[in-house]
């Protein structure tokens, strides 16, 4: 099966703390502006920041397919206390809109009928793909950790899936029980006071040498770096992916999506389009060492320059 | 209950036997297993021998596959799941969704236990596991307090083993890139974590500096012990103010709690140290083994006696105590 059509637009759930109005407000836009085909709404990292989204759910879903966009759900990604798989269940049970699991409770839950997988799922290699398409996933957003010799196969070995890879944005790298954010600021998870909502592009973690590293987001530590596969779209394309996930940062997402779109459509030079990303978002270096088989954070530039510098 | 011990060579696995192990769990030499450090683990020759001596004790044998495997490069873990089965394994750990599937088909009899590394935090993923791949005992990540296990364990349809002892993930299992993202190295695909490859130690002044890759893990001023650059036990600065963000350089006890995790419904206790020598593992297994076996009253003396072995000298009872979060 040839697969070389141009890959759709995912925007990814949210994974920072915005409040309720900001949090419609950039999917009010994504909808009547932003060229991407998918949006993955929903609270994916902490349970209890729930609330703030709530009130606004039902008009973002309308707003965003009324502009002709898929809506997805995204379920939690770690779930440990009852109110957590409790709200999944009933998600599972009641939701008319794709759902997309984060962690093993919905995996199960959604076995025998259509589903996304998220990347934060570990799927490693195609048998562990084929898997899931056998439970009824239809499509599969890669980790950012798999290098592209993996993408590669996992793609040409499970052709009965829709692949999607993780192309913009901070990168998650791990989450925990506990909250290192509420504890940066002297609290801990059960009495944060939504402090993470103060940082709604994660809180810096610098090294003591004062090196950048990572930012905190409750209880998901993300890369400071962000990930930008765009060099890399059109070896993608080739190899059979479905769909180009970006995953909002505190920046011009609109401007974000037309720029993946331009470059997917061949209308911009990958270069070019590298140049304008910084501007657009130039609260953090790009890095695409992941994707090269190399540390995550690292940046390797295109193949027909020498230079392999860090970002 | 069950007490599982390490070991990463074979003189480890025998003095862990023969301080009275349960179960012995070990990987072989190769990036199947999540503590693959040069030096460590077991050829297929070294791993028949071990598991006739534990079995002439009555001691079980466990083996960690517990990384995921690399796409296109499967056949290495069939191959190393196919050995583990053949010298007749008690158990296989398994991580990978994949590895799990295949290996419940085609060895339909061999014992799957979930590793921690596949992350199964909660009453439906644990009942995912056993009906896809009937699982007869999960790991549970170190993300549950005990109310929460005591919760979940009449829900699931299989047995519990927690980690008690040793080294502490502070993130949740199986679900870490930290490392990869400093070094490319990752737990997942590599089976390791802040590997030494990338360790580096340099003088600065009257500072010791610790580095992982290209980053600052720790800076220890003249007179403070130096410890391992883990990545998630390492001092960064947040907001101008240098600190342990993740976790202080603390291991894991929750020895004080065994009666509470045995009455949550634990089967198994896990002590974790895969790269610790044989003097650790004999002295760890005996004590807690002892441990297991008298009162309350006279278990305190026992367990303070270990503190000094472990990482600091200082420990967490992590996420089993609900403030830890």
């Amino acid at each position: 099966m040839s697969r070389t059509a141009s890959p759709s637009l995912t925007m990814g759930p949210v994974y920072y703390l915005w409040d309720g109005p900001k949090w419609r407000d950039f999917h009010f836009r994504i909808a009547d502006e932003a060229p991407v085909d998918r949006v993955v709404i929903g609270e994916t990292v902490c349970s209890k920041r729930q609330h703030f989204i709530e009130p606004h759910i039902a008009e973002v879903i309308e707003r965003l397919e009324a502009a002709g966009k898929t809506v997805v759900l995204s379920t939690l990604s770690l779930v440990t206390l009852e109110r957590e798989s409790r709200q999944i269940r009933e998600l599972v049970a009641d939701s008319e809109h794709l759902i997309e699991a984060n962690d093993l409770s919905a995996l199960g839950l959604l076995n025998g009928r259509p589903h996304s997988i998220g990347p934060l799922v570990n799927v490693y290699n195609a048998p562990t793909a084929r898997l899931l398409a056998g439970r009824g996933a239809t499509s599969i957003c890669l980790p950012p950790e798999l290098p592209f010799t993996s993408v590669e196969k996992i793609v040409a070995e499970a052709p009965a899936i829709a692949f999607e890879v993780f192309a913009f944005g901070r990168m998650p790298l791990a989450t925990s029980a506990r909250c290192a954010h509420a504890r940066s600021k002297g609290r801990i998870k059960d009495n944060c006071q939504f402090v993470c909502g103060e940082d709604p592009d994660g809180l810096p973690v610098k090294t003591l040498d004062r090196q950048s590293f990572l930012a905190l987001n409750g209880v998901q530590t993300v890369s400071h770096t962000c990930q930008a596969l765009l060099g890399e779209l059109a070896g993608l394309t080739a190899c059979g992916i479905s769909a180009i996930r970006l995953s909002p940062q505190d920046c011009d997402m609109v401007a974000v999506a037309r720029l993946y779109r331009a470059v997917l459509d061949n209308a911009l030079d990958a270069d070019e389009a590298i140049m304008q990303l910084r501007e657009i978002y130039p609260a953090a270096p790009l890095s695409n060492g992941f994707h090269h088989a190399r540390e995550g954070a690292a940046w390797v530039a295109r193949a027909r320059d020498t230079a392999h510098g860090q970002a | 209950m069950e007490l599982i011990c390490p070991a990463g060579t074979p003189a480890a696995f025998r003095e862990a036997v023969d301080a009275g192990a349960d179960a012995v769990y070990c990987g072989f030499r190769d990036e199947t297993n999540a503590r693959n450090f040069p030096g460590l683990n077991f050829s297929r020759d070294e791993l028949r021998d071990a598991i006739a001596y534990a079995r002439r004790h009555g001691t079980q044998t466990f083996v960690a596959l517990n990384t995921f495997m690399r796409a296109g490069d499967e056949e290495i873990w069939y191959r190393a799941a196919a050995d583990a089965v053949a010298l007749r394994a008690d158990a296989l750990i398994l991580a990978d969704f994949g590895l799990m599937a295949h290996v419940a088909e085609r060895y339909p009899e061999q014992r799957l236990h979930v590793s921690v590394q596949a992350s199964a935090s909660n009453v439906d993923a644990i009942n995912f596991l056993v009906d896809a791949f009937h699982a007869r005992r999960v790991v549970l990540p170190r993300t549950l307090t005990i109310a929460d296990i005591a919760r979940i364990a009449p829900k699931i349809r299989c047995e519990i083993e927690v980690f008690v002892f040793g080294g502490l993930c502070v993130m949740a299992e199986g679900r870490c890139s930290l490392s990869s993202y400093a070094t490319g190295k990752s737990p997942n695909m590599n089976g390791v974590c802040s590997p030494a490859s990338h360790v580096r130690y340099r003088q600065e002044g009257k500072e010791l500096v610790s580095e992982l890759g290209n980053y600052t893990i720790n800076r220890f001023p003249a007179g403070e012990a130096a410890g391992y650059p883990t990545l998630c036990k390492g001092r960064f600065d947040i907001a101008d103010s240098p600190a342990y963000a993740f976790e202080d350089p603390v291991s894991l006890d929750v020895m004080g709690e065994i009666d509470a995790l045995s009455a949550a419904g634990v089967s198994a206790l896990k002590i974790e140290g895969r790269q610790r020598g044989k003097a650790y593992v004999a002295e760890v297994v005996s004590t807690l083994k002892k441990a297991l076996s008298v009162s309350p009253a006279q278990r305190a003396p026992l367990l303070a006696r270990l503190r000094g072995l472990s990482e600091g000298q200082k420990t967490t009872s992590g996420a089993y105590e609900k403030r830890w979060r």
